[in-house]
């Protein structure tokens, strides 16, 4: 827990000098007609670098806070990467094979793999959960999703 | 009389049958997002927020208020039946809730929870179109100063009574303003903070960052923890409506105190449904006449929280459509709808839509009456839900959510920064970093940092004008005294234990 809150801090310190450093590259003065645009993030990335300086500080000199408390218990970590790394997963297949497909496969994998399901009912819902999608989105509210090679060839 | 008669064209707009029937599809959907915990109403709205493009503004504002309207509802059902709150502001309605249905009365505590909220929604419709009209003449005086110092005070609120740490909540706000400034700069046109990508140059957009921060956020956190429904069963007789309606009339004055405290916290920006209905459960404890009993499953005790809960929901839209501050975070997307359907939120929205006022005005009636309606007579249908496994949740609940990213831009690079932002919101919530504010600071960062930079335009350069216009000067005022306030707070050990707020979204 404590690794994690200082890495966060460290982190949102870091980017608190980019800010303020492109605050100054756009000038935050007082320019021609006004605060010049750099002036409201460079105030913000001020502050920012004194918020999470002060929690780096207080974690630094007070060892106490969040002692013996877990960011994650470690059983937890197979658990949410199981769910997570799938997304990514499937958005990877968005890229390359259009909305329609990717969801299709990432659904059927995902009810297999932590669901176990049987194959006939993941593939009813998957294929359904695709079809109503093209229904709702392509049809009745008009936003093309993205597709790939084998819609262009079925011709949708 | 003059809103009377407005009131009327209003459900003249909202009784059209495609209106009532977009309101219906909301509050069931909604009363859905309620019910599956790891799907709050913010995440919901902003996933569903998509749908609302090709809608005409009134009937999209219908939508998405008729979802929050739902899930205020349907958060409910889980916390009696099952112990598990279904959305952030029922976790109080379990401490009641749950005790009465373990006793054999589920159906009377539901019926309870949706008569004393129903009814606390009614009354705080009421207020809403009292106080409308003049908050907005009020408003329509306000210059770029007035305007600056209203967002002073809806950031200090957070930070003065927003629980938690106030540095995290003051850490959250200045991340989401950050984001919000990501592209051109509203003023000049130049290029901040974009380092020569294209993608960042048109900005994070606002529905990507929520759909992924609280959608994606909620989906990662719940699957840590294996959720088990197993719980009461409820089915709801018309004696218990009866008996629930005479027993809200009995402790009136508990579900008074709770609307009406409800209402004033969903008001104030930032704060919203789910530390009202905290504080109201605090307060109906501490001025019962026998505290003992509270969370043993008493009726003033859930009375209290839910009615707080869905006047806040109500009340939070008021700062909305009057100012264009929103009340609560769900509000705030809901004002991210405002600007993508084209409409700029604030007083001028009576004079140039009144339509589209007093249609979402008349519209929370209409809603409301669906909405109890709907829980009535479909709890068991609703509890079947939870039957869903989490295998086929999960996953459906991402892809929507992917289209709902995709759908803004028409781009899929908004898709990978909706799962970045899904880690972020994840890491935020382990590490209690609030994301209330941040989200209201996104919607709100162009706002104020144009009030901000045209007040210094008028008074070239000087921070006096912020002071020495009334309206300015008091909100000023107030904003830096709550801005103090925490670390008062740390000094003077009494006022950590009374003036302690929840934090949690809303």
């Amino acid at each position: 827990m404590r690794k994690a809150e200082l890495t966060t801090a460290i982190l949102l310190l870091l980017l608190s000098g980019l800010v303020v450093y492109e605050a100054i590259r756009l000038g935050f003065g007082w320019g021609l007609e006004g605060p010049q645009p750099g002036f409201f993030i460079f105030w913000l990335g001020l502050a920012l670098g004194v918020c999470s300086s002060i929690t780096i500080g207080r974690l630094l000199f007070d060892r106490t806070i969040f002692q013996g408390q877990e960011f994650m218990p470690k059983a937890s970590w197979p658990e949410v990467l199981k769910v997570f790394l799938p997304m990514v997963g499937a958005v990877v297949l968005m890229e390359f094979f259009g909305f329609y497909i990717a969801s299709v496969i990432y659904l059927a994998f995902f009810m297999r793999w932590v669901g176990r399901f049987s194959w006939t009912t993941l593939l009813l819902i998957a294929f359904l959960f695709a079809f109503s999608h093209y229904l709702v989105f392509e049809k009745w509210f008009l936003v093309p999703l993205p597709k790939g090679i084998l819609e262009a060839y079925i011709g949708l | 009389m003059d809103s009377l008669s407005n009131l009327f064209l209003g459900f003249g707009i909202a009784l059209t049958l495609y209106n009532v029937l977009i309101a219906s599809v909301g509050v069931f959907l909604g009363i859905i997002i309620g019910i599956l915990p790891g799907l709050g109403g913010t995440s919901g709205v902003a996933i569903l927020l998509p749908l609302t493009f090709v809608m005409a503004p009134t009937s999209a504002i219908i939508f998405l208020t008729s979802i929050y309207w739902g899930a205020l509802f349907g958060g409910v059902i889980t916390s009696i039946l099952f112990n598990i709150p279904g959305e952030p502001w029922s976790v109080a309605a379990t401490f009641d809730g749950y005790p009465m249905a373990k006793q054999g009365r589920a159906g009377y505590a539901l019926s309870l929870a949706f008569i004393g909220g129903f009814f606390a929604s009614l009354v705080s419709i009421i207020l809403f179109s009292f106080f409308a009209p003049p908050l907005a003449e009020l408003a329509l005086q306000f210059g770029p100063p007035e305007y600056f110092a209203v967002m002073l005070l809806a950031f200090s609120t957070f930070v003065g009574l927003g629980g938690g740490s106030a540095i995290k909540n003051l850490t959250a706000a200045l991340i989401g303003f950050l984001l919000a400034s990501v592209g051109l700069d509203i003023v000049t046109g130049t290029p901040r903070l974009t380092f020569d990508s294209i993608a960042l140059l048109s900005g994070f957009n606002f529905v990507t960052v929520c759909i992924g921060l609280f959608g994606i956020g909620e989906i990662l956190i719940s699957a840590e923890e294996a959720l088990e429904f197993k719980g009461q069963q409820g089915k709801i007789g018309i004696k218990d409506v009866v008996l629930t309606i005479a027993d809200t009339f009995r402790s009136w004055v508990t579900w008074l105190t709770g609307t009406l405290l409800g209402f004033w916290v969903g008001v104030l920006p930032g704060t919203g449904a789910t530390p009202a209905s905290f504080m109201a459960y605090g307060m109906a404890r501490q001025y019962s006449r026998q505290p003992e009993k509270f969370g043993t499953g008493i009726t003033e005790g859930l009375l209290s929280t839910q009615s707080a809960a869905q006047a806040a929901g109500i009340g939070s839209l008021l700062p909305l459509v009057t100012l264009g501050v929103p009340g609560s975070p769900t509000a705030a997307v809901m004002l991210g709808g405002l600007y993508i359907w084209g409409l700029q939120p604030g007083p001028l929205l009576f004079i140039e839509k009144p339509d589209f006022v007093w249609g979402l005005m008349a519209s929370m009636y209409v809603g409301n009456v669906i909405g109890l309606l709907m829980c009535l007579l479909l709890v068991p249908f609703f509890t079947m839900i939870l039957r869903i496994p989490y295998a086929i949740l999960a996953p459906v609940i991402v892809l929507i959510s992917s289209v709902g990213a995709y759908a803004v831009n028409n781009r899929l690079v908004d898709v990978w920064l909706m799962l970045l932002f899904g880690v972020v919101g994840y890491v935020f919530k382990k590490i209690q970093i609030p994301l209330a504010p941040l989200v209201i600071a996104l919607v709100l960062g162009d706002m104020t940092e144009t009030a901000l930079r045209q007040s210094f335009i008028m008074s070239h350069g000087s921070l006096a004008i912020f002071f020495t216009r009334p309206i300015s000067a008091a909100c000023t005022t107030i904003a830096i005294m709550l801005f103090i306030f925490p670390t008062l707070r740390l000094m003077v050990p009494w006022m950590r234990e009374r003036l302690w707020v929840p934090q949690g979204g809303g």
